[in-house]
């Protein structure tokens, strides 16, 4: 440490809740890497924090929402694009992330994220995937790769895996990503770009599970699948999704996919409704929090 | 003269050394000692080559760690990240 003292402010713990800190992910999860990033893209682009909401469902990933002082939902398993969809017509103008991680948004809530997607609704999803259900105790997901090892599949997977960007990408996604928890950077900027478009937007962010997945395919722990990641990935722009699925041993493709312009939900339905929809009128804006009632 | 430096909670850490791998001018090392929770917080070995770029703090996944650049280090602006 510097023998000089200055008064040094870390940016990101403005956006977290400082009494919940420590957090409960194990170590070397990426998930709070993951979180780094999308501080810092919250705060780069200065957009009202007020006006951001984020919702996660069950699971590692899904803790976010409680460590991240934002308005935010932690909903139901598999629901959490339900939730967003439902907050964001509501309330049009609210800027809605959805955070959770694989087992929750492909696997128990995959419709949801499907007809999301085909709906196009204007939100922001970023999906962690940690290849396996972590939280509820390695269980394989629809993610996992063939012939991994996990709590339910003791002789090797046999099912073939979900590749997410082409899944989205075919039910209609404005913008789909992916990068890994080792690509830090890359994530920041990807994640302010996408927050700043509109429609259905997508990450994929891969990240270390050295609790169930890496220890349960000896795969080293959390700082060997972070060298991994360096090594394998390789950087497409633009590539045709069919081409990004994630192979054992093979090429991990990061990159910005799709990028692409498509009429959202909220203005399709406002064209349909016409004259017959009315806007929710505005609500006043909450009161200054005071000390006591003579303030 | 270094351009930078890190802080370093030692209490939040858990010890998975990604700082440490991926410093780029190779500024931490894990600690023998111990914290309170029995894992090793990193501590810095090169001081004088911290450019301050925060990638510790990006990759730290327990918000223990962030680096930050002097204010009157004019040198900063020169070099960038390593």
């Amino acid at each position: 440490m510097s023998s000089v003292e200055l008064h040094v402010h870390n940016p990101v713990e403005d956006l977290l809740r400082q009494d919940r800190i420590p957090t409960i992910w194990c170590p070397g999860c990426g998930i709070g890497t993951t979180v780094n990033s999308f501080a810092h893209a919250l705060l780069g682009l200065g957009i009202d924090l007020k006006k951001t909401s984020i919702v996660s469902g069950i699971g590692c990933s899904g803790r976010v929402s409680g460590y991240m002082n934002l308005d935010s939902f932690h909903t139901t398993h598999g629901r959490a694009i339900p939730f967003a969809t439902g907050l964001k017509l509501a309330n049009p103008e609210l800027n809605v992330i959805v955070y959770s991680g694989d087992g929750d948004l492909t696997s128990i809530g995959g419709n949801h994220l499907i007809h999301a997607a085909r709906r196009n609704i204007d939100l922001m999803v970023v999906c962690v995937n940690n290849m396996i259900y972590a939280m509820t105790g390695g269980q394989a997901a629809a993610t996992t790769p063939g012939t991994s090892m996990s709590t339910t599949t003791p002789y090797g997977a046999f099912e073939p895996e979900l590749n997410m960007p082409q899944l989205v990408d075919a039910a209609g996604a404005c913008f789909v990503a992916r990068w890994t928890a080792f690509h830090v950077k890359q994530l920041e900027r990807t994640m302010a770009k996408a927050l700043n478009k509109k429609g259905f937007r997508f990450i994929e962010v891969l990240s270390p599970c050295p609790t169930y997945y890496q220890r349960k395919n000896n795969l080293g722990d959390a700082l060997a699948a972070m060298v991994d990641y360096k090594k394998r990935s390789k950087i497409k722009n633009g590539c045709n999704t069919w081409e990004t699925a994630l192979l054992p041993g093979g090429d991990i493709i990061v990159g910005e996919f799709v990028d692409r312009e498509r009429e959202d939900y909220l203005t399709l339905m406002r064209r349909q409704l016409g004259s017959n929809y009315t806007e929710f009128p505005p609500q006043a804006e909450e009161e200054a929090e005071r000390c006591c009632s003579e303030c | 003269m270094p351009k930078g430096s890190v802080a370093i909670t030692a209490e939040r850490c858990k010890g998975c050394g990604f700082c440490v791998e991926f410093c780029p001018t190779h500024v931490l090392e894990l600690a023998s000692a111990f914290n309170a929770k029995g894992y090793h917080p990193p501590h810095m070995i090169n001081a004088e080559k911290c450019s301050g770029c925060n990638l510790c703090g990006m990759y730290c996944p327990d918000f223990a760690i962030f680096g930050y650049r002097f204010p009157d280090g004019k040198q900063s602006e020169k070099g960038g990240d390593a």
